[in-house]
């Protein structure tokens, strides 16, 4: 098998905070294929957001660093010895990213064309067409790829600022900017969060469109359990700085394997119902600046036991199912009989039970 | 867009009459008659009538109100009993020269406030954004006068070369009248280093520290982060997505700035002898010419009202925002 | 003000230099008579004691009368620490009563008062301090009086402001239903919360007063001589700069450093009273 798309590994972001270091990221690992669409799932706050702009070195420094011994690679090459000038090549050009916001995320005072023609005439060189390579020949294919991402009226709309247009056509306009470079890895962090329902809908299938037309593999950072299902080939799920569980979309759903992965399923109650959005999970997110020692979900978690003041790897469990996840239950699978989120809630108080068992 | 011109252009209109009113009041607030306090008793009494005649005075209050309302449109301000002359001729003279300093010092305050706030902003925490907020603050608590007399010590001093020094008075050279064009435009050019920079360097410290807090805070836009993940260059992502959005804020700062500068030219241009509008403005106070003082006054509020209108405008011009809506 | 906002003062190295500048102006302002090895305004003998280059027994140099210009720098912190301290006060006085009339009784009142504050700012400062003051006779109190009722504006907007806020806060509601009457719950609830916002303003308004009452005094309308004040001692060496640097070059100084520590406190206690802003 060749070398994936995207490989990262032992990814480690800290910033500096008043509190002390935060240790946001703190040793990520895990590969992108070629036109595979992956999920990366967690709730605010686990670390999902900053795993996606380290990425592209994206990270404000100070007060953030990358620190040393984490590494991405891009077909084999290594981004975080990138010189500046390559790293400018890969963003926007292999790898593009799309924002949450997209009215915070365009430049209000320029037009949404100039702003697409921007994209493409940074990174001319990837246009396969050399009669296209000219700037010139930019506004005219910006025109040409918010047509395409389904914006009416492009030529007259190209002329239009960022607050003049609805929120679901500004992330088209963001997702035009994005792929209009034609990259090999789209980095979308929470696309849909700030649309309607109705408009998210339209979004997700406008991407999965674009994404089997050009083979642009697709990073989606989300919340939205209910987006996974839909989109997703494959699932990372991410807490307190780590990945706890890699899984295949079909099996994460069907049999999750991490108690927090668990939780995640359970919380909402019809699960009939396509949506689902994390909460509910006794206790909350601890913080980055102190992590718990041994299993960083150990105070949430029904199941936790004495070995879990041990922090666990990630591992394929001794059933040999699909994936892999971070936790002592890979080892003794006896222990998950008889427990479980249903009956630890029902008992009351969640943050003294795990502790004294 | 015409609807807003026209908007700010109405709001500018009552400002206007208040003008007025606060000029026509400001000459019956003197103590006893302003039209007596120059002359020596014994004048004859049928001059210090035309003295009152020239000022309005001996008219009824609404009827001066509207003469310097009429004064506004025609230029007709009165006799200037100082100079001999007609105060339109006295403002004639002065308004070029306040006006040519004025906009160089504006110019200055500006480009220099900006350009040394948005390096900070975008050094944050260097060195040099230590180093230049200190000394910007040193030079914003400077009085204008006597940094005027600072410069005037050193680039007149002898212990500088020839080349150097600069012209300390004046608009322009005592052979002015002998030069070729091209050098009549350095001599006045020379002529205004010193005067515009005394004028303008305490309120460039001060738009400094506004464009330093005005582009931190554009920098740290979701903007700002896509332009770097577009792969754009750094010096694109700050002048072409950083720069513009803090240059919005900064334009009302016209309005703050420009009676600071109108004020400070008062005592810039006594201290370089730049015949303009503060320096009349000073002279006639002391020669008690009370004409010419009003309509300096007058001209002064008008022109920071007219500024704020064009700062209204620029700033629909700057952001598209107000300008669409 | 809360400890936090106090150690978050504290804590401000800029504010630190401002206070620690503003006490040794202070100290010696009111310890002149004290501290002046001369009598600031005894003319000794003119021939052989005028034009001294600054030295041991003359610091900062004497002036055209053989006056000691340390002796006078001095004396001259009393006149402008005082002048920018009334005039302030002054300024605060007025501005918070227009601005707090203007903001609880809201209406017509207030679109007038607010339309005469932007009418006053349209006005250049220093061309109203110009004209007002000339029209009478110069004097410190005329002085002093002027710079304060040409400076309530900025307050008067920041009170308003402020009243506007807090008026629609519950407590005003809950003491309205209690029957007390309108002056009262101006005085009881609503100035309290302004305070802060105009003790930065003030603070900063003292350094731009000390400014005006020195171009003022520089002007020869503000403080009289032989009244030591820095503006005037300024323009009284303007005539013999080329010979005699020091005797305007230190009280100059004098007044950048006073303008600057209140400008240094002023922005450590905005800073100390709004954590959104990092200095």
């Amino acid at each position: 098998m060749s070398a994936p798309l995207l490989e990262v590994r032992e990814l480690r972001t800290h910033f500096a905070t008043e509190r002390g270091e935060a240790r946001a990221v703190d040793g990520v690992s895990f590969d992108v294929g070629e036109g595979e669409t992956v999920a990366l799932v967690g709730e605010s706050g686990c670390g999902k957001s900053v795993t996606g702009l380290s990425i592209l070195r994206l990270i404000p420094d100070p007060p953030g660093r990358l620190l040393a011994g984490s590494s991405v690679r891009l077909r084999g090459e290594e981004l975080t010895a990138a010189t500046e000038a390559r790293l400018r090549q890969v963003r926007g050009g292999e790898i593009s990213m799309v924002f949450q916001e997209p009215m915070t995320s365009l430049n209000p005072v320029i037009t949404i064309g100039r702003q697409v023609a921007e994209a493409i005439r940074t990174h001319a060189d990837r246009t396969p067409d050399a009669g296209e390579r000219r700037p010139s020949a930019a506004p005219r294919q910006a025109i040409e790829w918010l047509d395409r991402v389904g914006i009416p009226d492009p030529a007259q709309r190209c002329n239009a600022y960022p607050h003049q247009l609805s929120g679901g056509m500004r992330q088209r306009a963001m997702i035009a900017m994005a792929l209009c470079t034609r990259p090999s890895l789209l980095i979308a962090d929470e696309p849909t969060t700030a649309l309607d329902v109705t408009v998210q809908g339209q979004i997700l299938r406008l991407l999965a469109s674009l994404q089997s037309e050009l083979g642009t593999a697709i990073l989606l950072i989300t919340h939205d359990l209910g987006i996974v299902a839909q989109v997703a080939d494959r699932v990372l799920v991410m807490y307190a700085g780590h990945i706890v569980e890699e899984a295949p979309v079909e099996r994460l759903f069907r049999a999750p394997r991490h108690p927090y992965t668990e939780g995640l399923l359970q919380a909402v109650p019809d699960l009939r119902e396509r949506r689902r959005r994390l909460a509910e999970i006794p206790g909350t997110v601890p913080q980055a600046t102190r992590w718990p020692s041994g299993c960083r979900f150990r105070a949430r978690c029904p199941y936790a036991w004495e070995r879990c003041r041990l922090p666990p790897e990630l591992r394929a469990d001794r059933a040999a199912t699909e994936g892999r996840y971070r936790c002592w239950l890979a080892e003794e699978p006896a222990r998950r009989r008889g427990r479980g989120f249903a009956s630890w809630s029902r008992q009351g108080s969640p943050t003294g039970a795990p502790e004294s068992q | 867009m015409i609807r807003y011109t026209a908007r700010r252009l109405l709001e500018a209109v009552p400002i206007l009459l208040g003008i007025v009113t606060l000029t026509v009041l400001l000459l019956h607030l003197a103590p006893g008659d302003p039209a007596t306090a120059y002359f020596n008793p014994n004048v004859s009494p049928e001059i210090i009538e035309r003295m009152r005649e020239n000022l309005g005075l001996n008219l009824p209050l609404h009827e001066q109100y509207l003469r310097w309302l009429r004064s506004f449109f025609t230029g007709d301000f009165g006799y200037s009993f100082g100079q001999h002359r007609p105060v339109a001729q006295v403002i004639a003279d002065a308004l070029p020269n306040t006006l040519v300093l004025s906009a160089v010092s504006l110019l200055l305050i500006f480009v220099l406030g900006c350009a040394v706030g948005a390096l900070q902003a975008v050094r944050q925490y260097s060195a040099l954004d230590i180093a230049t907020t200190f000394v910007s603050l040193f030079i914003y608590s400077m009085p204008g006068f006597w940094l005027g007399l600072m410069l005037i010590l050193l680039f007149s001093s002898p212990a500088l070369p020839e080349v150097l020094r600069l012209p300390i008075s004046g608009v322009t050279s005592i052979d002015y009248e002998f030069m070729a064009p091209a050098q009549r435009l350095l001599d006045r050019a020379r002529h205004l280093v010193l005067p515009s920079f005394a004028l303008g360097i305490a309120s460039a410290a001060g738009v400094s520290r506004y464009m330093r807090g005005a582009m931190l805070e554009v920098l740290s836009q979701d903007y700002i982060r896509t332009a770097r993940a577009k792969g754009l260059p750094e010096t694109a992502v700050i002048l072409r997505h950083a720069l513009r959005n803090a240059l919005i804020p900064i334009v009302s700062l016209l309005g703050l700035y420009l009676p600071l500068l109108f004020g400070g030219s008062i005592v810039i241009e006594v201290v370089f002898s730049w015949p303009g509008m503060g320096r009349a403005l000073y002279n006639a106070i002391l020669a008690r010419d009370y004409p010419v003082v009003m309509a300096c006054t007058f001209l002064f509020g008008v022109l920071v009202v007219f500024a704020n209108l064009v700062a209204d405008l620029l700033y629909a011009v700057v952001d598209p925002r107000i300008r669409t809506d | 003000m809360t400890s936090e906002t106090w150690s978050r003062f504290a804590r401000h190295r800029q504010a630190a230099l401002g206070l620690i500048l503003l006490a040794v102006l202070t100290l010696s302002a009111l310890l002149a008579p004290a501290l002046a090895p001369y009598d600031p305004d005894v003319q000794a003998d003119i021939v052989s004691t005028r034009y001294q280059p600054p030295s041991l027994s003359h610091p900062m140099g004497t002036d055209r009368f053989g006056r000691d210009v340390f002796s006078r720098v001095l004396y001259g912190a009393r006149i402008s620490l005082s002048i920018g301290l009334l005039a302030v006060l002054i300024a605060i006085t007025v501005g918070t009563a227009i601005g707090a009339v203007a903001g609880f009784f809201g209406g017509r009142l207030d679109a007038v008062l607010m339309r005469g504050v932007d009418l006053l700012l349209s006005f250049p400062r220093l061309v109203l301090l110009v004209v007002l003051v000339a029209l009478f006779q110069p004097s410190i109190a005329l002085v002093t009086l002027v710079l304060g009722l040409t400076g309530w504006m900025g307050v008067s907007r920041i009170v308003r402001g402020q009243v506007l806020s807090v008026r629609e806060m519950e407590y005003v509601t809950a003491a309205r239903v209690l029957g007390f009457g309108r002056s009262r719950i101006l005085l009881r609830h609503i100035l309290p919360n302004v305070l802060t916002p105009v003790i930065v303003a003030a603070t900063l308004g003292i350094g731009n007063t000390i400014l005006a009452e020195a171009a003022l005094s520089f002007l020869g309308l503000g403080v009289q001589p032989p009244t030591a004040s820095w503006g005037n001692m300024v323009a009284s060496g303007r005539d013999a700069m080329l010979e005699a640097w020091w005797i305007t070059t230190f009280p100059g100084l004098a007044i950048v450093f006073t303008v600057m520590a209140f400008n240094l406190v002023g922005d450590g206690l905005r800073d100390a009273l709004d954590p959104r802003r990092v200095a």
